[in-house]
């Protein structure tokens, strides 16, 4: 049975992870290498690396680290955060990442979404929405990290999203995002029954239940969260445990792999 | 030294990182030229039927790999790389794939699988001991949304979404397909890939000493 994924979300600046779970055995807690590892063995099911400078200069550095996360995680991942060119989509794919995440950049310019899922495969394209509330069953889309208002309403955006080759969505309630309070459970529900695509739950896991809520009354595909294992309240493998106990599929964290602490080449 | 495929496909890149961590020397095949030397194949690929096998045959490439698998040596086809494995697709009816296999790929339906393409993690049931696969139940990632139909003859494991069961590893003699991508399923994926390798080692071995 296909499983319900947990994917953490790792900010980079400059290089360097600035927000992220403190791992006890790790050398450098900044080094993306390093923490990709650490979240591969605790049993992530992706990971997403989202780009928090995002300025033209600091591009190139992005791409260094892409590199040197694809030579030794393999599980999938998907970069986000000021991307804005099919030149983009290709420099990153190519240094190693499977999937690209556009915003801001999708909504300006919505012909990015179509030209990267012909070029790339829609698997490759994640359009990432940030919503906020505007009235009963309505949400309005938001742009520049939830800056900038757009009009959009939210359900249709997706369904636009989704029709001009978005391979998945990852949707964040502005309201929710940094409250620890739970997902937007109404706002998911309706996303998911007006697409057919994966969705991504993001904004306001605080504990393993709102994770559930996000897969049985959200009806989503995968939860991100950041400060509910960044801050570790608690770790992945007890987020799997409770899904696992009230009936919810999830890949079993690999015990071969928490006790070990080599790379895994033997 | 493995070949691996480039037809214009995809992420080739991922898998040669994959086998380049695990210690394997890998060379990159763009040409029926490259194929000198070569002890074994991987077909890596996302995206259409149609694309691979005319990706195959630009590059002069399709009649030397049906020549390279006939001769026995390891081959493993991924994704993409294993559908084209089969006789045909319905993603592009009347285009002959490689015809190792019998049997033609099938579109997941959205009434009733839910959400396509298939992405994500999901289990295998594998068959029998195998060289590549050990274990009974393991869990790989995939993306796909065409299938294989279950034949018993070549089945080497089976996963089931949406209520469809489809074949999710192959394998006859020393070909083998997986669907999943094991250069992205972690652990249990970089196993498998290093089975493989032992595979072709243990063969290229056996080759040289006869």
């Amino acid at each position: 049975m296909l499983t319900k994924r947990l994917i953490p979300c790792l900010d980079v600046k400059d290089g360097r992870v600035v927000k992220g779970q403190q791992f006890i055995n790790l050398k450098d807690h900044g080094d993306p290498v390093e923490m990709a590892r650490a979240y591969n063995q605790a049993g992530a099911d992706e990971l997403v690396f989202l780009d928090i400078t995002a300025t033209r200069e600091k591009r190139e550095i992005m791409r260094e680290m892409v590199l040197q996360v694809a030579a030794c995680l393999f599980i999938p991942f998907t970069v986000g955060g000021g991307i804005t060119s099919i030149e983009d989509f290709r420099s990153l794919i190519a240094a190693g990442a499977d999937k690209i995440s556009i915003n801001s950049a999708a909504v300006c310019t919505p012909g990015l979404i179509s030209r990267a899922a012909a070029k790339f495969g829609s698997q490759a394209v994640v359009v990432a929405i940030d919503g906020r509330r505007r009235g009963s069953g309505s949400w309005e889309v938001l742009i520049s990290g939830g800056t900038e208002e757009t009009g959009l309403e939210l359900v249709d955006w997706a369904r636009e999203a989704q029709d001009r080759g978005a391979g998945e969505l990852l949707l964040t309630s502005m309201d929710r995002d940094g409250s620890r309070d739970g997902y937007d459970l109404e706002m998911l529900k309706a996303v998911n029954q007006a697409v057919s695509i994966p969705v991504i739950a993001s904004g306001g896991a605080g504990s393993p239940e709102h994770l559930y809520q996000a897969f049985t009354e959200g009806e989503a595909d995968a939860a991100l969260a950041a400060s509910i294992w960044h801050q570790d309240s608690y770790s992945i493998k007890e987020g799997k445990e409770y899904l696992a106990e009230r009936g919810i599929p999830v890949r079993p964290v690999d015990e071969e792999l928490l006790e070990e602490d080599n790379d895994g080449r033997k | 030294m493995i070949g691996v495929i480039d037809y214009g496909a995809g992420n080739l890149g991922n898998v040669v990182r994959a086998l380049n961590y695990l210690n394997c020397r890998t060379r990159i095949i763009t040409g029926p030229e490259d194929l000198t030397g070569i002890t074994a194949l991987v077909l890596p690929g996302v995206g259409a039927f149609a694309s691979g096998v005319e990706g195959l045959k630009s590059r002069e490439l399709f009649h030397p790999l049906k020549d390279f698998i006939s001769s026995g040596r390891p081959f493993l086809g991924i994704c993409l790389g294993m559908q084209l494995l089969f006789q045909e697709s319905s993603e592009n009816p009347g285009l002959e794939g490689l015809a190792i296999f019998p049997g033609s790929c099938e579109r997941f339906c959205p009434a009733e699988a839910g959400k396509v393409p298939h992405m994500g993690w999901n289990n295998l049931r594998v068959k029998k001991n195998n060289n590549l696969l050990l274990q009974e139940d393991l869990y790989l990632y995939f993306v796909h949304s065409y299938y294989l139909p279950v034949n018993p003859e070549i089945l080497l494991a089976s996963t089931t979404y949406g209520g469809q069961r489809f074949m999710s590893a192959v394998n006859r003699e020393m070909v083998w397909g997986l669907q999943p991508h094991p250069e992205k399923s972690g652990r249990r994926g970089l196993k498998i890939l290093r089975n493989f390798v032992e595979v072709v080692n243990g063969d290229s071995n056996s080759r040289n000493r006869s």
